[in-house]
């Protein structure tokens, strides 16, 4: 059994982002990181889940509904946030051809699929008793019903290949191509919507917003942000070991054959 | 200008002798439409009203279902590692690609479209409507159907995965190309329509071959 460690480059021969990037330095610096963003993660989520549940008045109008928006639109802002990474990945997939950029496009997939539909079906549940309907064809949501649509149909796509390294690649022409896409289908949408109703004034931000309902909001923001994050390199990690796991499965197959008559 | 042509025609021999399915198509194309009034109900003012509808979804289902001959035989007989050492760059293959597929493709739906627009009860002056936005929409519908079969092309079974990924991004063609045949509430709405799904099919022209030849090359590796 050879190591296969002993090939690679040693951490020290490269500059600094090369060796942060480096697939096998990355599993050694962000071990370190898990555990605190654990903890970041989890003191915001319960500070800002008490806020949110027992600390912030009910709304006037829309009454304990409010409470809703707490989840709805950190993970709205979060389905949009995950496509830039993406969108970043790609580019440096593509450009430098980097591995761990290939890695991030890939774990950043279906955390993104999962804050839009988090943010879909927290939508769908505070428009039953505010709005009288689950849903609306609205511009908004119509647009996030497509973002979910492109986040799938990237993750079918990273299902299908059997070679990832070329997945990687292949996916980021198409992850930049919808990276075009979204602010066009964003603006059609709008318009098309316009068109068939012109006194659309569904908007879930008021522009006056007091502090009361402001401050649970920001700090769930952030407990939103840390626990993506965290879920990135969580999973980022394990598909680095998936491939480690994976390519060492191969080398022993080798072995295997090589040895039979 | 010369590969460029040689590139085009033979595209074009090859969708129209033995084994090309430009009649396929065509025929799913007038099927797809004619089946729509059993389901909707053989009222014809309402028929009328949903046709320009029918019509596209009817091109943009039937342009999904010839994308996969756009690229696939050419990658598994090895004729695009050919072109890749052509003297045309493979950016403008995939152009001759594209206005191939179009004529060969596409053509046919808009010229078959009176058939359908008979049936769907359409006035002429709409129908007419019809066939202009679908020559100047369907050029972007292949455009993104190009991109989508470059990135399938060398998956074994990626039939299936083209569609999923280009029906997102082919809505805003679809949203511009009906409303610019039927959107009556707003005076000059149908032009504004028109003149975006013209701009809409200019930009995909110009970023789809860059798209699809870079997804082409890192599929050939």
């Amino acid at each position: 059994m050879t190591e296969s460690k002993s090939q690679e480059p040693t951490p020290q021969d490269l500059g600094f982002f090369s060796r942060i990037a480096h697939p096998g330095y990355f599993l050694e610096w962000s071990r370190y990181f898990i555990w605190p963003l654990v903890g970041i993660a989890a003191i915001l989520m319960a500070y800002g889940l008490y806020l949110a549940f027992f600390n912030s008045p009910a709304d006037y109008q829309q009454g304990e509904t409010v409470r809703i928006m707490y989840v709805h639109v950190p993970s709205a802002w979060l389905s949009q946030f995950c496509y830039a990474i993406m969108a970043a990945a790609a580019i440096g997939s593509l450009v430098w051809r980097h591995p761990l950029a290939d890695v991030s496009a890939k774990a950043a997939a279906p955390l993104g699929a999962t804050f839009t539909a988090i943010a879909l079906i927290t939508g769908a549940l505070w428009g039953a008793p505010t709005w009288g309907t689950f849903w609306e064809w609205d511009g908004r949501m119509t647009s996030t019903l497509i973002m979910l649509f492109i986040y799938l149909g990237i993750i079918a796509l990273w299902r299908t290949f059997e070679d990832q390294v070329r997945a990687g690649r292949i996916i980021a022409v198409i992850t930049l191509v919808g990276a075009i896409n979204v602010p066009i289908i964003k603006f059609s949408v709008d318009w098309w919507n316009t068109l068939h109703q012109p006194a659309s004034v569904f908007r879930l931000d008021g522009p006056t917003m007091p502090p009361s309902i402001l401050l649970p909001l920001f700090v769930m923001f952030f407990a939103f942000s840390f626990l993506f994050l965290l879920l990135h390199f969580i999973s980022m990690r394990t598909e680095i070991l998936r491939r480690r796991a994976r390519a060492i499965e191969r080398q022993y197959a080798q072995q295997l054959r090589t040895q039979k008559p | 200008m010369k590969p460029f042509l040689a590139v085009l025609t033979r595209d074009m021999k090859l969708a129209t002798r033995i084994g090309g399915d430009s009649l396929t198509v065509l025929l799913f194309y007038i099927m797809t439409g004619a089946i729509m009034p059993f389901a909707i109900g053989p009222d014809k003012d309402q028929l009328a009203q949903l046709g320009p509808a029918i019509i596209w979804i009817s091109a943009l289902l039937s342009l999904l279902l010839a994308l996969d001959r756009l690229f696939r035989m050419d990658h598994e007989d090895g004729s695009l590692l050919a072109m890749r050492q052509a003297s045309l760059p493979l950016e403008m293959i995939v152009v001759a690609k594209i206005c191939a597929h179009w004529v060969t493709t596409a053509l046919p739906l808009i010229v078959a479209t009176p058939v359908l627009a008979i049936l769907l009860n359409l006035e002429i002056d709409q129908t007419l409507r019809v066939i202009f936005t679908l020559l100047v929409g369907t050029p972007a519908l292949i455009c993104f159907g190009a991109i989508g079969a470059a990135v399938t092309v060398s998956i074994k079974r990626g039939g299936l995965i083209a569609p999923i990924l280009i029906l997102p991004l082919s809505i805003p063609t679809l949203i511009f190309g009906v409303s610019a045949v039927s959107s009556g509430a707003i005076a000059n709405a149908q032009d504004a329509a028109l003149l975006f799904l013209a701009g809409f099919t200019l930009l995909s022209l110009v970023f789809t071959p860059f798209a699809a030849a870079l997804a082409l090359k890192m599929a050939a590796e």
